[in-house]
């Protein structure tokens, strides 16, 4: 639907760009690594391995892989649950990633979050939230950090379009505009809101860029399946932020091609859609891009092996892996380490 | 020594958090330049400056999803909940996000933040704007929940749960900002977790939080005065952590427990502390613990319904009596 109109944010014209060679070749392989992590997920929790739910970004990795290149140590990632691809793209390990879907000790929280709540601090990532709309305000706190001590950090925060629709998107919003706030609002606009049409149940076409003007911020578009597009208008949003001039919303357009959580096969879409959008898969426009602009087929192949190897290693190793041991359940509630609440 | 109010107490809390710690900041509705709803946070803005004592909009998640960024990142954030009902827009934060941060990530995520409210009866505001919330939010494992009953213990604990590493509930009662007491010059920093025997006495224990605090103490001197009866008062003070210590040492000597609550009956926090005392202590009772507490109805708008339905001095009095002497 959209597409055409976002069409108009030209890709680079080679490697000497503002982009460049290192920079393309870090996002390819960090499209990769989510689609095959995501993959496997996908496979595992056919064998039972994967519990609970699972929220998977198959066909959203240029979101995730554009803004994490574009990010700086120290910048903060919230995420929702369907955070995966943010985990893994702030350079969190799939071995780490798998084990905690796998509910395994060597998760990323030994278990005690789930893949809902990937959290890993060292990394910048600051916590998947999945209570729609929670992290946005939170993200303002993280922002206001950074604003009250001088630092030029950026707080980023994802959430998807059924998001736009809930009272924590829209006070978030405002809070973080009339503070001038240095953190970036990235809409994934993956065109539903779990099972329904997003359009079914919004006022206006674009959820997120439709209502920037109400809190005085630039109605801003981007194509979210081309990590050129999303790493150029990351770039600028974090400039803004760096600069002391405030938020930024930013819609990007993109697609799940998978359902909205491992119980839905996703049966609501019509007939031709999920089809006509992988012809628009970003690791597919990636790699065509990286053969445009003269990488070889065998340094692409390294990657993709590279990439593979991982994903194949962390399996095996999560398969491994004990479960979590009884001694962690009741640690950690609290800031001693432990969860009394009476002596 | 100077006697000063309940409210004014907040504000010298505040302070002097603010004085020693750079990192503590504050936010809320109308806390800068107005003051406060209540002027319990009169002078700070002045004093602090605008990048430490901000307004905010009516936008209770904003405030307290904010307070808990700032907490994960590094800042000491007190926020303000203007009226303690509306934690019920907020609950999110509450109950779901600052509690469970710390576990869910396996210790990553700290979240030391104070969340200041106006709790409680007697203003005669009606259903949503007078109720006592602290059973709401001491049935959320990860939260520790104060209510101070004086301006010296407002000091001491507001310090204690703005020095806290863990996210604190600070409950002030609305109707006792007016009140005065004795408070000490000078820095001071109490203990969360420890009740206080506000009132020795040998015939019976009688339990109680905030506002209620001052009327069993009232009651227990009527009890001595008239009927002979003398009741230790303890002041819980905190909920969790719950100095169940204190509770069972006296109850131990005084074989009988009354608790006198503001919250609503059905699972008020004496009941937690009743099934404590009935687990633990139940050979020390000589007779049954009696709650004495709201009936189990929204709040009355009127002054005379409102009067009606709170745990009065003449209450606390003849329930203590007739559970004594029959």
């Amino acid at each position: 639907m959209a597409t055409a109109q976002v069409r108009a944010e030209a890709p680079g014209s080679g490697l000497n760009d503002d982009i460049g060679e290192a920079k393309r070749l870090a996002m390819y392989r960090s499209q990769l690594r989510i689609r095959e992590a995501e993959q496997r997920a996908y496979d595992l929790f056919l064998q039972n391995l994967v519990k609970g739910t699972s929220h998977l970004s198959l066909g959203q990795e240029a979101v995730a892989s554009g803004f994490a290149e574009a990010m700086q140590k120290g910048d903060l990632s919230f995420c929702t649950y369907r955070g995966h691809a943010h985990t893994l793209a702030r350079g969190v390990s799939v071995e780490k990633v798998l084990g905690e879907l796998m509910q395994r000790d060597n998760g990323l929280m030994r278990g005690k979050g789930g893949s809902m709540h990937l959290t890993s601090e060292e990394h910048g990532v600051m916590g998947s939230y999945a209570i729609i709309g929670a992290h946005l305000p939170i993200a303002c706190g993280a922002a206001w950090r950074a604003q009250y001590k001088g630092d030029k950090d950026v707080s980023v925060c994802f959430f998807g379009d059924g998001t736009t629709n809930i009272g924590a998107f829209h006070e978030a919003l405002n809070f973080a505009a009339i503070w001038k706030l240095p953190v970036v609002f990235v809409c994934e606009n993956n065109l539903y809101m779990e099972y329904t049409p997003i359009g079914d149940v919004t006022a206006v076409p674009h959820p997120a860029a439709d209502r920037a003007a109400s809190y005085g911020l630039e109605r801003i578009i981007i194509d979210g399946n081309d990590a050129d597009a999303v790493y150029r208008a990351a770039q600028k949003a974090f400039a803004k932020a760096r600069a002391g001039e405030g938020p930024s919303l930013i819609e990007a357009l993109t697609y799940r091609h998978s359902g909205h959580s491992r119980a839905d096969p996703a049966k609501y879409r019509p007939e031709g859609e999920l089809e006509k959008w992988k012809e628009r898969d970003p690791i597919k426009i990636y790699r065509e891009r990286l053969q445009q602009f003269g990488i070889s087929d065998k340094v692409i192949a390294e990657i993709d092996a590279s990439v593979r190897k991982e994903v194949d290693d962390a399996t095996e190793t999560c398969k491994a892996a004990p479960m979590p041991p009884a001694d962690i359940l009741t640690t950690d509630v609290y800031a001693d380490g432990g969860w009394a609440w009476r002596n | 020594m100077a006697e000063i109010t309940y409210r004014d107490a907040v504000i010298r809390g505040i302070a002097q958090e603010m004085k020693r710690d750079n990192d503590v900041v504050f936010l809320g509705e109308d806390v800068a330049k107005a003051g406060g709803v209540f002027k319990a946070t009169v002078g700070l803005y002045e004093q602090f400056g605008p990048l430490r004592v901000r307004d905010t909009p009516i936008s209770e998640q904003a405030i307290l999803g904010a307070a808990m960024g700032a907490a994960m990142t590094g800042l000491k954030p007190i926020a303000e909940i203007m009226f303690s009902d509306f934690f019920a827009v907020c609950f999110d934060y509450i109950a779901n996000e600052f509690p469970k941060s710390r576990y869910m990530s396996n210790g990553q995520t700290k979240c030391p933040l104070v969340v200041r409210t106006g709790n409680g009866a007697g203003s005669r505001f009606g259903a949503q704007h007078s109720q006592s919330v602290e059973n709401w939010c001491m049935m959320i494992p990860g939260l520790k929940v104060v209510a101070p009953s004086s301006p010296v213990d407002v000091i001491g604990l507001l310090a204690a749960a703005v020095r806290d590493p863990d996210p604190v509930i600070f409950l002030e009662h609305k109707s006792l900002y007016p009140t005065k007491g004795e408070v000490p010059d000078g820095e001071i920093v109490d203990k969360l977790g420890t009740a206080k025997v506000v009132r020795p006495g040998r015939d019976a224990t009688i339990l109680a939080l905030a506002l209620m605090v001052p009327r069993a103490v009232e009651a227990a001197d009527r009890l001595k005065a008239e009927h002979g009866i003398d009741c230790e008062v303890i002041d819980v003070r905190s909920l969790v952590p719950l100095d169940t210590q204190t509770i069972l040492g006296s109850v131990a000597r005084t074989h009988r427990l009354f608790t006198v609550e503001e919250n609503p009956r059905l699972c008020g926090w004496g009941a937690e502390i009743v099934s404590i005392v009935a687990d633990e202590a139940f050979y020390d009772l000589d007779g049954p613990p009696v709650r004495i507490t709201t009936p189990h109805i929204p709040l009355p708008a009127a002054d005379v319904l409102e009067d009606m339905m709170l745990p009065t001095v003449e209450r606390i009095v003849d329930t203590v009596r007739r559970s004594l002497q029959g």
